[in-house]
């Protein structure tokens, strides 16, 4: 009986703390603003500029959502958080939704009540080596000194990596990639392991990159992707089509340019669904019928918003990998639009 | 005599010799050098030792310093700059990312066309300042307030401030500056007003709402006078506070609204998400420091109190707030309060962080105290009990006046620790001048991989400020010393 009790109560208030952050759609059309949580600075994903406007990989989804619920990308702020106040942020509704490089995990999406609505980047985790240190697979790494960041889970992932390849080696711990950096070309240690995307950035940006590479393997699986609170269906249900549309566009040859052409000109069924011309796709979502549209007008599709950002061409110059689409044998791929 | 020895003396000097200069060893450099630096075989030895650690730190970093780059748009052009200049391999320093970004690391994001508001609250503070800091003293006050006249009359032209406000602000330090010539002790109302308009002008809005929150002050007081003759001091206190705290909940927004519909007057307002590098760190820091020391003089004072609610209560929040890390109170404010808080509410996050880092420095200032009050001998409370002083009197005119004179290196040393304490907020995502600013700026493309320069820069205004505080408490202990050691 009084376990009965408890478990009612339990529910009740979870009942009820659900519905308070329920309708956060709701929220952000009353706000006439989209709040998202940014990363406090990271090359190429998200960082402000000399006058303050933000830019970057995860920043253009944002932008994209905003511009899908509210029609203007620039109807959004960006709230940043750190590696520790990320995910509070987000539970106790002080912002909308996380675009900063969060890694899915197990954990994080039953433990911490979130919901990882899709993966916009796959990472991994690798290793920057000098060049004249021979080295040519992470398995010659034997009794090597490795700059790590630490308290992240590359720590972990080092560890296992050694562990299991049975070599041995002797962690250079610094705090935050700065640092690593300059450990890292002062000598301090032979390799530098932190994601590959932040690599190709540091590597980009060394006085002399040329004489630096990165070790084929990848050591760990890092999906990085947009988080919005837990037992919010329909407001998930937005940021993850809204991410499609952005994949779908690409596939379908849609960019921020001939956006309006297509609209006009489309015999695609699918494409006319996506950018509002036929059906009433957005209102399901409890959007404008043009939602999805306004998103690719507002930031292109996915692989422009790639090589904008972090793509081959810029100084970081990140080969697409797996985040080509499926039928360009990577593993971006939408579900139909129907 | 002088016959005599004319004939028995070959030579008699008549005239005294000119004194001669001591030997080269006991004069001079030499022997300032043979005294401090090579007077024993340990200091010989230490003195080398520190000539080579000079000499290792100047030639490995003067190279860089010298070959410093002002100009250019990324890290990577300013290594080519170095590179031409200097030659391949050759390090230099590149300030140029200071000359692009330096206004974030003052304002993080406030808009360039409202820069004039936090200078000109940035000079106003030293006017408010000056009548604390100097009480009385014309000649440092017209020094000071004519110190902050230039500054504004130069800083608020650079920042293209206009012309009403800059004019406004002209006539209000002239204005000082005659009352300092006439009656220096009315600057303090300045002082009084100080916190409202500098938050007036910081964050903007309606410029009735921090004069209708100051009317709450007003209403306190009106309370208070009022109300002590019938019920007597203390309850008559309470009351006051229950009768403010009513008009600033439920009394302030509609007083706001109606009378900014009557007379509207406004500055554009500025979100506390766009406050940002030394800005922050300055407001965070300043308002810290003013509110710090009041209460922890409060909880010195209860922490010696023989009311058992009023002691308990202060050693137990003294207690707890120094035995807790400070970043454990900034995830507080930051994480915690947003848990317990209704969702939706908006309570200000530097608003949260001003009053936990008050809290913080209150609890170290309230020991401090207490060690000045402790320093006291026990005749001067026995002194005052036979003059008839009340407490409250007993406090204020004998003995907080010696215990504040002893304890004020120690109560400069927390608020110097306090402001630089406030680069801890980066931990909850605020910008502050040190990893805030310096992280978003290397996050950028073109000045990632940079590393000494924001440090340097961060570090040498710090250093300005803190020694500023540091000087101005050896000037105050030099005025207030009595005895004649």
């Amino acid at each position: 009986m009084k376990k009965s009790v408890f478990f009612g109560a339990l529910a009740a208030t979870t009942l009820v703390s659900g519905m308070a952050l329920a309708g956060t759609l709701d929220d952000v059309k009353a706000r006439g603003e989209l709040l998202c949580g940014s990363n406090t600075g990271l090359t190429g994903f998200g960082n402000p500029d000399a006058s303050g406007n933000w830019s970057g990989f995860d920043v253009d989804l944002c932008r994209a959502v905003a511009a899908a619920v509210l029609g203007d990308p620039n109807k959004v702020k960006f709230i940043p958080t750190t590696g520790e106040t990320r995910f509070t942020a987000l539970q106790s509704g002080e912002v909308d939704m996380l675009a900063r490089n969060s890694t899915w995990t197990a954990s994080r999406d039953s433990e911490l009540a979130l919901d990882f609505v899709a993966v916009n980047y796959y990472d991994g985790q690798g290793f920057m080596v000098k060049k004249d240190l021979g080295v040519s697979s992470a398995k010659e790494l034997d009794g090597a000194t490795v700059c790590i960041q630490t308290g992240t889970t590359t720590e972990l992932n080092l560890a296992d990596f050694f562990k299991q390849n049975n070599i041995t080696y002797q962690p250079v711990t610094v705090a935050d990639d700065s640092e690593a950096q300059r450990q890292y070309l002062a000598g301090a240690c032979d390799a530098y392991t932190t994601d590959a995307s932040g690599l190709a950035a540091s590597r980009a940006t060394m006085p002399d990159a040329d004489n630096h590479i990165i070790l084929p393997e990848i050591i760990s699986k890092e999906p990085l992707g947009p988080v919005v609170r837990h037992g919010d269906n329909n407001w998930g249900d937005v940021v993850r089509w809204t991410y499609y549309a952005l994949l779908i566009a690409e596939e379908k040859g849609i960019t921020k340019d001939n956006v309006e052409e297509v609209l006009a000109s489309s015999t695609d069924e699918e494409v006319k669904r996506l950018l509002g011309a036929s059906g009433d796709m957005g209102a399901k979502f409890g959007l404008d019928n043009a939602a999805f549209k306004n998103a690719i007008a507002a930031v292109g599709n996915y692989g422009e918003i790639f090589s904008r950002n972090i793509g081959e061409g810029t100084t970081i110059n990140l080969a697409r990998g797996l985040n080509a689409l499926w039928t360009q044998g990577g593993l971006q791929y939408a579900p139909p639009f129907r | 005599m002088s016959e005599t020895h004319a004939q028995t003396v070959t030579f008699v000097r008549d005239t005294m010799l000119p004194p001669v200069a001591p030997p080269v060893g006991e004069r001079g450099a030499v022997k300032w050098l043979r005294e401090n630096l090579f007077s024993t075989p340990l200091n010989i030895a230490l003195t080398v030792l520190g000539v080579v650690a000079i000499w290792w730190l100047v030639s490995s970093s003067l190279p860089w310093w010298l070959n410093s780059v002002w100009n250019a748009s990324s890290l990577g052009e300013c290594r080519q700059i170095v590179a031409a200049n200097a030659g391949e391999g050759a390090t230099g320093a590149c300030w140029a990312m200071i000359r692009e970004r330096w206004h974030q690391f003052l304002f993080g994001f406030y808009p360039p066309s409202q820069w004039w508001r936090p200078i000109l609250a940035f000079g106003l503070l030293f006017g408010a300042l000056a009548p604390v800091l100097f009480a009385g003293q014309k000649r440092s006050l017209t020094v000071l307030l004519g110190a902050v006249l230039v500054f504004l009359l130069i800083t608020l032209y650079l920042a293209g401030a206009p012309g009403v406000p800059f004019a406004l602000a002209i006539a209000l330090v002239l204005g000082m500056l005659a009352l300092a010539q006439m009656q220096p002790g009315r600057l303090l109302w300045f002082t009084l007003i100080y916190p409202a308009l500098c938050f007036w002008l910081l964050w903007g809005g309606s410029v009735w709402s921090p004069i209708v929150a100051m009317a709450g002050f007003g209403v306190l007081y009106a309370v208070f006078r009022l109300a002590s003759p019938m019920i007597g001091l203390a309850p008559a206190a309470g009351v006051g506070i229950v009768v403010a705290v009513l008009w600033w909940l439920y009394a302030e927004g509609p007083v706001v609204s109606v009378v900014q519909g009557v007379l509207p007057f406004a500055l554009q307002s500025i979100n506390s998400d766009q406050f940002g590098g030394f800005l922050l760190a300055i407001v965070i820091g300043v308002t810290g420091i003013a509110f710090s020391l009041p209460i922890g003089i409060l909880l010195a004072l209860g922490r010696q109190s023989d009311m058992l609610i009023v002691k308990t209560l202060s050693v137990g929040f003294i207690e707890f707030i120094r035995g807790v890390p400070l970043i454990t109170l900034l995830f507080t404010a930051s994480l915690l309060l947003q848990y317990f808080l209704p969702p939706g509410t908006n309570f200000d996050i530097i608003l949260r962080v001003i009053i936990l880092v008050t809290f913080f420095a209150a609890a170290y200032l309230a020991e401090v105290i207490r060690g000045g009050l402790a320093a006291l001998p026990r005749g001067q409370y026995e002194a005052a009990d036979a003059l008839g002083l009340d407490y409250w009197r007993a406090q204020r005119l004998i003995i907080l006046p010696q215990a504040l004179k002893v304890s004020i290196p120690a109560i400069v040393s927390t608020f110097i620790g306090l402001f630089k304490d406030t680069t801890l907020v980066a931990f909850v995502g605020l910008m502050d001048p040190l990893k805030g600013v310096t992280q978003i700026v290397r996050a950028d493309i073109n000045w990632k991989g940079i590393y000494w320069e924001p440090y340097i820069f961060v570090g040498v205004i710090f250093f300005v400020i803190c020694f500023g505080m540091s000087r101005y408490s050896m000037y105050l202990e030099r005025k207030l010393k009595t005895d004649h050691r």
